[in-house]
């Protein structure tokens, strides 16, 4: 328990988490501090960019084994299987939520948060802890198993939902994904070498960019925060704040079994923790229009998001250093 | 300078449904279009902006279309199946264009 406080801590007054708190509170005292959708774009694909690369240099300096494939293989079964737990677990807590709705949240909680990747990994390496390389093709891998899921959990109660050309491009081809898949095997090809020429670029600026990125996405947060009005009954809560909890019991499961190392099998958590709110929810428009997209994004980035970064990350970091001894 | 009667097809709609409307008024015979982005706005979920946000599910885009009176009813039967279960505006309005033969 002292070792999660300290993290939590030290967790709390990193530059990365007190620039989204304070995107959070300028966005709820309704400050007009905002950054321009291009900018935010623009961020986003450096995070993904610098992210993606640096996963695949570190695979090609460290090699690659069975142990990249079967990680991979994990991701894609949780992403699977998480879903149906996120059902069953939102149905019970808040029972007036709808099949379809339950469905539509249940994909998020399958999917996972690159942003809460980013910042995951990021304090990792600050913190000195390792972790595979790999896990960027990790996170990749579990961005879509879910939505099919989600899919069949609200066909199955009778809610529709379509798998057509449209959706499966949405899925399997949204720019998150091929930007992260693509930096990662250039970084893998051009290895040391390549990190070489560009690191002035994806090394020093990282951090800083990180927290400008979180501060837009505090004020986003908070911007939901305050819309969300009914959506958010203790129930809901309730929901976004145990199922990240949930999830990592399923991730540290894997992980373990996996034999990762201590960041590694923090990483698997916070992976399995958190909630999409940039692929999922584009994907949810187009298969779940009936399904209410304030109640998916208010859980995903008003609630799971800020828990996630703020205490959820240290507890999995603190759970992983003290079950693998690392 | 002679103006033709003409009619002015307005749709806002969820970024994400770009292809399948742009789809539709290609299939319904529209022969251009001009795709807008939507800044912010209010609706029955409240108000909304585009400022820092990240993905495409919470953006709107307008696809404006100019049409000859004749197939307006054509274009309409194309895009409702597309429409009918997202967050969206039509409107139809009059209006007077040049070189009617483009239309």
């Amino acid at each position: 328990m002292e070792q999660i406080l300290s993290l939590a801590g030290q967790n709390l007054l990193s530059p990365v988490i007190l620039f989204f708190v304070l995107g959070v509170a300028a966005s709820l005292a309704r400050s007009d501090l905002t950054f321009p959708e291009a900018i935010a774009k623009g961020m986003s694909l450096y995070l993904l960019f610098a992210i993606g690369f640096k996963g695949g240099a570190s695979v090609a300096q460290h090699g690659a084994d069975i142990s990249l494939g079967l990680a991979v293989l994990a991701g894609v079964v949780l992403s699977f299987v998480l879903p149906f737990v996120a059902f069953v677990l939102l149905r019970a807590l808040a029972r007036g939520v709808s099949t379809i709705d339950a469905a539509a949240v249940a994909g998020h909680y399958g999917s996972i948060s690159i942003v809460t990747f980013v910042a995951a990994t990021s304090l990792l390496t600050a913190g000195g802890i390792v972790h595979e390389g790999y896990m960027v093709a990790v996170a990749a891998a579990m961005e879509a198993p879910a939505i099919v899921s989600a899919l069949w959990l609200a066909t199955r109660g009778g809610a529709g939902g379509r798998m057509d050309g449209d959706l499966w491009r949405e899925i399997l081809l949204n720019g998150s994904i091929v930007l992260l898949l693509g930096a990662f095997a250039i970084g893998w090809i051009t290895g040391e070498r390549g990190m070489n020429e560009i690191a002035p670029f994806i090394v020093a600026p990282f951090k800083g960019v990180l927290c400008l990125f979180l501060l837009d996405m505090g004020i986003v947060a908070g911007r939901e925060l305050r819309a969300a009005g009914r959506i958010v009954t203790p129930g809901v809560v309730a929901f976004g704040l145990t199922m990240p909890l949930v999830g990592a019991g399923f991730g540290l499961a894997a992980a373990l079994l996996l034999g990762l190392s201590a960041g590694g099998v923090a990483v698997m958590m916070t992976l399995s923790a958190s909630a999409s709110y940039i692929a999922v929810p584009a994907a949810m428009r187009v298969a779940l229009p009936k399904a209410n997209p304030a109640l998916y994004l208010t859980l995903a980035l008003g609630i799971t998001f800020p828990f996630n970064l703020t205490l959820g990350i240290p507890l999995y970091m603190a759970v992983a250093q003290t079950l693998t001894g690392g | 300078m002679q103006m033709h009667h003409a009619k002015r097809v307005e749709v806002i709609i969820e970024a994400v449904m770009e292809k399948q409307v742009t789809r539709a008024l290609e299939e319904a015979g529209v022969t251009g279009f001009t795709i807008l982005p939507v800044l912010g706005g209010s609706g029955r979920s409240g108000r909304w902006t585009r400022e820092g946000t990240v993905g495409r599910a919470t953006g709107m885009i307008a696809v404006i279309c100019l049409i000859t009176p004749s197939r307006l009813d054509i274009l309409l039967e194309a895009l409702f199946p597309v429409l009918d279960e997202h967050i969206g505006v039509v409107s139809v309005s009059d209006t007077h264009i040049l070189r009617a033969e483009r239309f």
